[in-house]
């Protein structure tokens, strides 16, 4: 099928703590699990059962034991846990976008140049891309006073803001959010909520971590359940 | 995405006498590439470092650049005069002391000029326009163009010795510990040029350091090597967020959160 973004089989994940007396922890087995584009996607379950794990593997930030991760990437397919570093930067370019729950700040860069950044990565001219992040910012209530500060003294709704400006700035077809609303108030979560909207609409594959049910059920089609692992008797 | 690596190490290993430096390291380099090469002091990082910029012959294995006219070349192959120029033209080499890599009795401006000169530029307006702009990209003002870097900070000098080296537009830049010795806000600002010059020229760089920091910062992707072996490979975030090896983890663990 064309309109598959993403397609997860027989996904395994443990976790082996080499220097805490060498503890496996198993997090999920045989995982499969398919995204199409247009729509967006809740990963569900208890805390601890591995979404945000499963996230970081749909990233490449983690790596995974068993399976495939395969990701629409300019007209292929990438298999994002098997492929070789530059071809996962390649679909994190350009085809992958990925809004963590914290921004890691960078001394000295201030928070126009992060929102800027994706789009001049994609080639966009220096000031076209400020001017972008410029109006990101501003949709998103980042007063323009901070616009050229780094962000390490802003809050963290401020910092969470200025991370889903970068996260959304460059439109990437298949986007993932780690709990994009969870430092922000009423007025700037419908915010995100309508950004969401948008971008689903326009046909971007969206898979996210939502623990407000509200904002959940504004921007989801379904929920994916993630089964806490059971050791097999 | 190009076709052809611009560096290929293959199977290469280097010994003290019976003790191994380096051993069986393996590992294509793409154009615009940045690897982070990372373990303790001994691990064999900076011996490896050698052996890549044609300055430590290996015992075995072999150092392959793509070079302009004939594809990828063993760089211990070629003849001493056309590595010379390869290192004059095509490679860049940023030393932890830039007192290694700079030459303090002479002007900043005539550092940064001795490497447009060695490949050709004999126009004095022109080399002194191109030093005002290098002093200017790595932030050292212009009216310091006539001093000697002896009178330089620690953190000018190294600024200093990366214009010295990029003036030539190398493609390759190999970097042994960019940062070490520094003031940790000298560290920060010098990073951060780093990160901004490397992505706008599309260089290719080698970085070699004890500090996961940098790699974090710099590091497209990593090396992670313990007593002369590579123990883990993978993308940055990859392998400082999920490390594998038992050495990796240990090493992660162990940096203290500030």
């Amino acid at each position: 099928m064309n309109d598959i973004a993403i397609e997860v089989g027989g996904l395994a994940k443990q976790f082996r703590l080499h220097t805490q007396g060498d503890v496996a922890i198993e997090v999920f087995r045989n995982l499969d699990f398919q995204v199409r584009f247009g729509e967006c996607v809740a990963l569900h379950g208890p805390s601890g059962c591995g979404k945000s794990t499963l996230l970081r593997a749909l990233y490449a930030n983690y790596t995974v034991g068993a399976g495939s991760i395969r990701v629409r990437h300019c007209g292929a397919w990438v298999d994002m846990a098997n492929a070789e570093p530059r071809a996962v930067l390649s679909v994190r370019r350009h085809s992958m976008g990925y809004v963590s729950q914290f921004l890691r700040v960078i001394p000295r860069v201030p928070a126009l140049e992060i929102v800027a950044e994706p789009l001049r990565l994609h080639g966009i001219d220096a000031a076209w891309a400020r001017e972008r992040a410029s109006a990101m910012l501003a949709r998103l209530n980042v007063p323009e006073r901070l616009w050229n500060l780094a962000p390490a003294t802003f809050s963290g709704g401020e910092q969470q803001r200025v991370n889903i400006a970068r996260g959304f700035i460059a439109e990437m077809p298949i986007l993932l959010l780690d709990e994009p609303t969870a430092a922000l108030d009423a007025a700037n979560r419908a915010i995100v909520a309508d950004l969401i909207l948008e971008r689903k609409a326009a046909g971007t594959a969206i898979v996210g971590i939502f623990h407000d049910a509200e904002i959940r059920e504004q921007v989801c089609d379904r929920m994916f359940e993630i089964e806490p692992f059971k050791v097999a008797a | 995405m190009s076709e052809q690596p611009l560096l290929r190490v293959e199977q290469l290993s280097r010994y003290y006498g019976a003790r191994p430096a380096c051993v069986d390291v393996t590992f294509d380099l793409w154009p615009g590439e940045v690897m982070g090469v990372v373990g303790e002091s001994g691990s064999g990082k900076t011996t490896l470092l050698n052996c890549l910029s044609a300055r430590l012959k290996p015992d075995s294995g072999r150092v392959l650049y793509d070079t302009r006219h004939h594809g990828l070349t063993d760089i211990y192959g070629m003849s001493e005069a056309e590595r010379r120029l390869l290192m004059r033209t095509d490679w860049g080499l940023v030393h932890q002391n830039p007192r290694d890599g700079l030459r303090l009795s002479v002007s900043a401006g005539a550092n940064i000029g001795e490497r447009l000169m060695a490949v050709g530029a004999r126009h004095y307006g022109n080399i002194r326009q191109e030093a005002v702009s290098w002093l200017g990209r790595v932030e050292i003002d212009e009216e310091r163009i006539d001093d000697q870097p002896r009178a330089f900070s620690g953190g000018m000098q190294q600024r200093l010795q990366i214009a010295r080296n990029l003036v030539t537009k190398p493609r390759i830049v190999f970097m042994d510990e960019p940062t070490g010795g520094l003031d940790v806000s000298v560290q920060a600002r010098l990073l951060d040029l780093l990160r901004e010059l490397v992505s706008q020229l599309g260089l290719s760089v080698v970085v070699v350091t004890h500090d996961l920091a940098v790699v974090r910062l710099l590091a497209h992707r990593l090396m992670v090597m313990r007593q002369g072996r590579v123990v883990e490979t993978g993308l940055t975030d990859q392998v400082l967020d999920d490390p594998q090896h038992p050495y990796t983890q240990l090493l992660v663990s162990s940096v203290l959160q500030a």
